[in-house]
């Protein structure tokens, strides 16, 4: 039950109708059921694998817990009988029971996904070697259905019991309480990556019907459609048919191909955090934004600040931060300055770390080495471009252009491009064609074909770019509105008039002008794959 | 809060009316090429007081006209047919025609029993988008629905024809609240000749029996008929595309002995008929044209009024009055294409009816 689908839109209005005319207090079980229901939707089979991270989760996080409040009572009890160091090695022997149990519980669900989503992609690369050597049978496939939204839900739910690890908050003593956290609906199949302590205020206390929160929530679930529905799914043909055939699409249309990438992953990915944040306003509960008009960052650094910030952050600060200052990287560290001197020696376990978190970022999009050059890529870019640091700052000194506009209009492009050239990797099939695509750039000098009706044999007609080009256009104009204010709010000092008008247009523009029904490949969203 | 309620009304009103508009300037017209796609909505124009109801698909509405069947018998008919009309499509059309009038006799063209599953969203999209709203058109979508086809798209076609914005032209805008009618009783007009190149030879099938569901829904039609105590005709139009097998053939048979019901295969009357398949088709076999409709019609109103009880009612001043009007636009369009015909040496404005069965 993808969000474009008719029977999604239904199931929503029956939950939202039943949300609000259930008890307060049993609001938060209907999503709970209701969540339940969706996912039963995909395969009840699948039930088993979010009930295993579920309830192991619960079980480890509850068993954490305890050692926390343990630990702190025994504390309490005994504040002026033990000695510092008795404390010391108290709160030692209980980190590493709690440390014992975290890996436990990250060693069942990182190893539930590691072998749905891997097992395939290690026995390909085992094969390929064994090929080498010259042996002539190799391991067979596996076949695994993948559970849905698992990416997701695993590293929720694994951020949230690293949180109980770390006291950070009381773990969740209702079963079901954790359950909703893990499988929310809205959520499950792109996130945002959501943290417990963001949560559970909303999602578990009770809401009165607001009509002016629903309103707004409705017109985000509608922007997100008209993003999804008008322009990402109308542009898919356009990518689809240049990646798919690299011996004929070459030079400039790599080019071209990037540029609808681009914009078609934007509307898809937001179009459908929007339409996820939306529904979620309509029950009342609060998500954090996923995206911070990254498009107008201005370096790769800051385009991951403002893209998929709660992948980013989920990396940065369960994956990051621990392995930058955990024991071994800080003996290599030592070890490194006194051998390499203080520039490399402070640089080598950022750099390893780096490293690690952006294969791992890689490998989280996808079981295949072009997800893994990719985020290779970005690390890549990330670490020269703080190298170059100095260099930046030496420019800028001498020629201060950082409030010029011709300058920052520069860096925004430039960015842009960048993650173009190393986002395509998500398309084409394989590394190999990747780089030879990118080689065409350079030596196939192609540019006018595009004007001598190459624009019109991508698999985009006439009429396809009539209704691109303005809907891109408007995609941009709400995102310039939206670094100073929200087009929602703008509208909402608007005229009843002009509001609803703006809301109609915006709803004939999906029904008439959307990619969608016979005719149309219907997409899933991009995202929901990972 | 009264003010509001009122703003929100007539946004509603609006918004509802605009919709609808939309929906009616993007759906298809069927006004220039593949005529087809009106005949199932004609019907409700008409006087609903007919002596028979032909069901079926392109090989009743091409072969058989109602006009002439008046004219020659006085018997007043309507063609309840669409192309590639599935056999639950007749049964769903034949219940709603039912709470409209009571026919003496219903005729059924049985080359659909060869479906036993829905084909084709484009020729349900023609049945059933013209088919008012009731429990027989719920019946029939539900019946018809290929895979990526949704019920919802038939309550709101907009959602279906959408992406035809950028096909718009003057006519869709001309006929959006209202049509001429194209047919004859149901009957879709083709005057122009193309000879019947080569009698088929029909290729092996693996299995010759008709499927369950084609069964399910003939005995359907006969337990209807039945119950209204109307008699029903099983008929094989004298198209000679698509092949009839005798091995169907022998099912229909078999099937009319045990309903006590009527079969009549017309494919093994043609000569008496007088069916010439070097004039009487305008595609080469598969429907016949005016001259052989005609042919047709007469031989069959024969049958129905010697064999079947049925008497003229051209004495009737009301009905005569209506009929004659409608042989006064038969005869009028049969003139015009013949025409058209012989300035251009076909038909130029009458379109080109898709090539259905």
């Amino acid at each position: 039950m993808i969000f474009t689908s008719y029977e999604f839109i239904f199931f929503l209005v029956i939950v939202f109708a039943l949300y609000y005319m259930a008890p307060k207090k049993f609001q938060w079980v209907l999503l709970l059921v209701a969540s339940y229901t969706f996912y039963a939707y995909a395969g009840v089979k699948f039930l088993v694998y979010i009930l295993v991270t579920t309830v192991s989760t619960y079980i480890f996080s509850s068993r954490i817990g305890k050692i926390h409040e343990e630990q702190d009572m025994y504390l309490k009890q005994n504040k002026g009988e033990l000695s510092r160091q008795e404390r010391k090695e108290y709160k030692e022997v209980m980190k590493s029971k709690r440390f014992r149990l975290l890996v436990i519980c990250l060693f069942i669900n990182f190893g539930i996904l590691g072998v749905i989503k891997y097992t395939n992609f290690v026995i390909a690369n085992v094969n390929s070697l064994f090929a080498n050597l010259g042996f002539t049978r190799g391991l067979t496939f596996v076949n695994f259905a993948v559970p849905l939204g698992i990416s997701f839900y695993t590293f929720q739910t694994m951020g949230y019991v690293i949180d109980i690890y770390r006291g950070k908050y009381k773990y969740e003593k209702n079963l079901f309480k954790l359950a909703l956290f893990t499988s929310f609906f809205p959520q499950l199949i792109q996130g945002p990556i959501s943290r417990f302590d963001d949560l559970k205020e909303t999602m578990f206390s009770e809401h009165s019907f607001d009509s002016s929160n629903i309103s707004f929530g409705v017109h985000r679930i509608i922007w997100g459609y008209f993003k999804k529905l008008v322009i990402a799914d109308r542009l898919l043909s356009g990518v689809t048919t240049i990646v798919g055939d690299p011996a004929t699409y070459q030079g400039v249309y790599v080019l071209l191909g990037m540029f609808f990438y681009a914009i078609q992953l934007y509307a898809d990915f937001t179009g459908g955090i929007d339409i996820t944040i939306g529904i979620g306003q309509i029950f009342g509960i609060r998500l954090k934004e996923n995206f911070i008009r990254p498009f107008f960052s201005k370096s790769v650094t800051e385009y991951w600040r403002r893209w998929h910030i709660s992948l980013g952050s989920w990396f940065r600060d369960y994956m990051f931060y621990p392995i930058s200052v955990s024991g071994p990287m800080l003996k290599l560290s030592k070890s490194s300055r006194r051998l390499l001197g203080d520039g490399i020696g402070k640089r080598l376990p950022v750099y390893i770390s780096s490293i690690i978190v952006w294969f791992t970022t890689g490998i989280w999009h996808g079981a295949a080495w072009n997800f893994i050059v990719w985020g290779l890529l970005n690390c890549l870019v990330i670490l020269v471009s703080q190298e170059l640091e100095p260099l930046y700052v030496r420019f800028h000194n001498r020629f201060d252009v950082r409030a010029n506009f011709t300058f920052r209009l520069f860096q925004v492009v430039r960015t842009f491009w960048i993650m173009s050239f190393i986002r395509i990797l998500d398309c084409y099939r394989d590394v190999g064609t990747t780089f030879r695509m990118y080689g065409t750039i350079f030596t196939k000098f192609n540019f006018m074909e595009l004007f001598r009706g190459g624009l019109l044999e991508v698999g985009l007609s006439i009429s396809d770019y009539i209704v691109l080009i303005p809907s891109v256009l408007l995609m941009l104009v709400v995102s310039l509105i939206g670094r100073r204010t929200s087009l929602r709010e703008l509208l909402a000092e608007r005229s009843q008039a002009v509001r609803y008008a703006a809301f109609a247009a915006i709803i004939f523009g999906i029904i008439i002008f959307g990619a969608y029904g016979i005719g149309y490949d219907s997409s899933k969203f991009i995202y929901s794959q990972f | 809060m009264s003010k509001k309620i009122i703003t929100n009304t007539i946004a509603i009103i609006i918004f509802v009316f605009i919709f609808f508009f939309l929906q009616r300037l993007l759906m298809p017209k069927y006004m220039s090429e593949i005529f087809e796609g009106n005949l199932i909505e004609e019907y409700y124009k008409s006087n609903k007081d007919h002596d028979v109801i032909f069901l079926g698909d392109c090989e009743v509405f091409s072969n058989i006209s109602p006009a002439s069947l008046w004219e020659e018998e006085g018997i007043t008919s309507y063609i309840r047919g669409s192309a590639q009309q599935l056999i639950w499509q007749s049964y769903y059309l034949l219940e709603e025609t039912l709470k409209y009038e009571k026919p003496q006799v219903v005729v059924f063209n049985v080359l659909a029993m060869k479906y036993n599953e829905p084909q084709n969203e484009a020729y349900n999209r023609m049945t059933l988008d013209g088919m008012r709203w009731s429990k027989s058109k719920i019946g029939a979508i539900k019946a018809s629905m290929t895979e990526g086809e949704h019920f919802i798209e038939y309550v709101f076609p907009i959602l279906r024809y959408h992406s035809r914005w950028s096909e718009l032209t003057g006519e869709d805008f001309r006929y959006m609240f209202g049509k001429k009618p194209l047919s004859h009783n149901g009957y879709l007009m083709r005057a122009d000749i193309k000879p019947v190149a080569k009698i088929p030879e029909g290729r092996p099938l693996p299995d010759y029996q008709f499927g369950e569901n084609s069964y399910y829904y003939l005995d359907k039609i006969t337990r209807l008929c039945k119950d209204n105590d109307i008699e029903l005709i099983l008929i094989k139009s004298p198209s000679v595309y698509p092949y009839w097998y005798e091995e169907w053939d022998k099912q229909m048979i078999d099937y009319a002995k045990e309903n006590d019901i009527s079969y009549i295969n017309f494919l093994e009357v043609v000569d008496e008929i007088g069916i010439d398949y070097e004039k009487d088709t305008f595609d080469g076999g598969l429907h016949l044209n005016l001259s052989g409709a005609e042919k047709f019609t007469k031989y069959f109103g024969e049958i129905l009024t010697n064999d079947f009880g049925l008497q003229s009612r051209k004495d009737d001043p009301v009905l005569a009055s209506v009929w004659n009007e409608k042989l006064e636009y038969y005869n009028w369009m049969k003139k015009d294409q013949m025409a058209e015909i012989a300035e251009y040496g076909k038909l130029i404005s009458y379109g080109a009816p898709a090539q259905a069965q």
